[in-house]
């Protein structure tokens, strides 16, 4: 398996964070390609930050992540000014900018956005200001945006805070779609029966990785209360980490029992 | 002369000044109203008017070296301009202090600067011409100038539109398909800095900003998206030009206020009666729609 298709992104000894206090520490594994992987653990675990690390938002305090391709990203708190006068079909074009970049026409490529804004049940909404859209139809544009960027790698953030079970219903359906498609999928969810239901291995964060692995073995009762144990303190006078400056290179096994590392690491 | 639209255009049929003024103005129309109207949605409307204090220091430069002289004032005003913009521009992105306060403090700066290089040497008439501008007296090389940079923002803004709308609506997206929202964003700024010089030749430093701003305010009484703002705030503009200058000529008015009051009528009229806004159509509310 991995033989074909090398792994999308690998953390090797990642430690990403806020002046040089960790919010994802020492964290080394793999994101394999195909993956449907949710990514799960309480407030303040370095979920949003991670998906910023591999998205190549922040930098690393100490060790790398390594991507291979084209990385779509959807960011938990977008800073998307809903006031501009832009049309929905606007907002969803501006995924086509891989392949229109800055000058190239996008008249041609109207029926592609037009298909992506139907994928996402927003037909008819073209012309809307998206100023005008709710909750849920913005991220459902959003979603169509992501659509037309076709990226082999996505990486969403919360994508279903504060947005109606029908929705969540449409674009769960929509995320299927792109796993079938052989995409490799990262999501940062809080909702665990959702987790169980939809997605095949889960990475349990709480600053330290808890668990990695197949969702059912890692949402067990006794993994959660250890992440909910963890600290999540921000201890000023923490002192200097003194663990490996980088780990080797773990052995690979994408046996497809035991596909991922840290399946049990502390 | 009865008839009022004749008496209206009397004057730049009669005077070559007139018609000068006018040709400056106009060139200034098409190019200033389009970049206010992306500070404007950008919330940076006061943006252009701290850059046009930052502009003083370097005109005042090009002043004591050369004195009244179009060239080197120009010039001494698009390098002080130019330094504070990009120097604000690239503090913001390499530190975490917001882009507003930056130029804030590099703006300031500049002006005390620039307003101590006028008072050390110069009198209260330099001052003035520095403050209000010199429509009437503009000659051939102004006009190139004008019409250079005007041609200058809309080659500009054309090329580099569809990354600067990104740039606006959702700048981390266009970092995570691109790395040219820091260039786009410094070429913006070079343009607010380029249309500013051109415009304190034909308004002054204080009155340069009206005719950026104050037609893109105007618009958005009018137009819903980009591709009618822009064109209505060069409408306006080139409306409050003619206007201004003529009222200036007849009521033997400074021409400089005169345009940028103009403008301000404009503006109040279409907060007044603007389709999209408008007091007026708050008043009178059409019935709501069935869905």
């Amino acid at each position: 398996m991995s033989g074909r298709n090398p792994d999308p992104i690998r953390l090797v000894g990642l430690t990403l964070g806020y002046d040089r206090h960790p919010a994802v520490h020492h964290l080394d594994g793999a994101v394999r390609a195909g993956d449907l992987l949710a990514l799960v653990g309480p407030n303040g675990a370095g979920k949003s930050t991670l998906l910023k690390g591999m998205a190549g938002e922040i930098r690393c305090l100490d060790g790398r992540i390594e991507r291979a391709g084209a990385i779509a990203y959807m960011p938990q708190v977008d800073e998307i000014d809903r006031s501009f006068p832009l049309t929905v079909m606007d907002l969803a074009g501006m995924g086509l900018w891989r392949q229109a970049g800055a000058w190239r026409s996008l008249v041609r490529r109207r029926p592609a956005v037009e298909a992506a804004l139907a994928a996402v049940g927003l037909e008819g909404f073209a012309a809307r200001p998206i100023g005008t859209l709710s909750g849920g139809q913005f991220r459902r544009a959003l979603f169509a945006r992501l659509i037309l960027q076709d990226c082999p790698v996505v990486l969403l953030d919360e994508p279903f805070t504060g947005i109606d079970a029908r929705t969540v219903e449409d674009l769960l359906t929509l995320i299927r779609t792109w796993h079938d498609e052989g995409r490799t999928i990262v999501a940062a969810l809080h909702d665990l029966a959702q987790v169980r239901a939809h997605f095949p291995s889960t990475l349990l964060l709480a600053r330290e990785p808890v668990a990695w692995g197949p969702t059912a073995r890692v949402l067990t009762a006794e993994n959660l209360a250890r992440a909910r144990n963890l600290s999540e303190a921000w201890d000023e006078g923490a002192a200097i980490c003194t663990g490996p400056r980088e780990h080797p290179a773990v052995a690979h096994d994408h046996g497809a029992a035991a596909h991922h590392h840290h399946e049990d690491a502390a | 002369m009865t008839d009022p639209f004749g008496s209206f255009l009397a004057p730049f049929v009669e005077f070559g000044f007139m018609r000068r003024a006018l040709a400056g103005c106009l060139a200034l129309s098409v190019s200033a109203p389009p970049i206010g109207v992306f500070l404007t949605l950008r919330r940076m409307s006061l943006m252009s008017d701290a850059m046009s204090h930052a502009i003083l220091p370097g005109a005042a430069v090009g002043f004591l070296v050369a004195g009244l002289s179009l060239p080197a004032m120009t010039l001494g005003g698009l390098v002080a301009g130019l330094a504070v913009a990009l120097l604000a521009g690239a503090v913001t992105r390499a530190t975490t202090i917001r882009e507003d306060a930056n130029l804030a403090a590099f703006y300031l700066i500049s002006l005390a600067a620039g307003v101590l290089l006028v008072s050390l040497r110069g009198s209260q008439i330099d001052l003035m011409h520095f403050l209000f501008g010199s429509v009437l007296a503009l000659d051939d090389s102004a006009l190139w100038l004008l019409g250079g940079i005007s041609t200058l923002t809309l080659l500009a803004l054309a090329v580099i539109y569809r990354p600067l709308v990104m740039e606006c609506v959702d700048p981390l997206f266009l970092r995570s398909v691109s790395r040219s929202g820091g260039p786009v964003h410094l070429a913006f700024l070079a343009l607010v800095v380029v249309n500013l010089v051109g415009g304190f030749q034909a308004l002054g430093t204080l009155l340069a900003v009206g005719l950026m701003l104050l037609p893109a305010v105007a618009a958005r009484f009018w137009a819903r998206d980009l591709a009618g703002l822009i064109p209505v705030s060069m409408l306006i503009a080139a409306i409050a030009s003619v206007s201004g200058l003529s009222l200036s000529y007849q009521y033997d008015l400074p021409s400089g206020p005169a345009i940028v009051l103009a403008a301000g009528a404009l503006y109040v009229a279409s907060m007044m009666v603007g389709p999209r806004g408008g007091l007026l159509r708050r008043l009178v509310r059409p019935r709501h729609l069935e869905a």
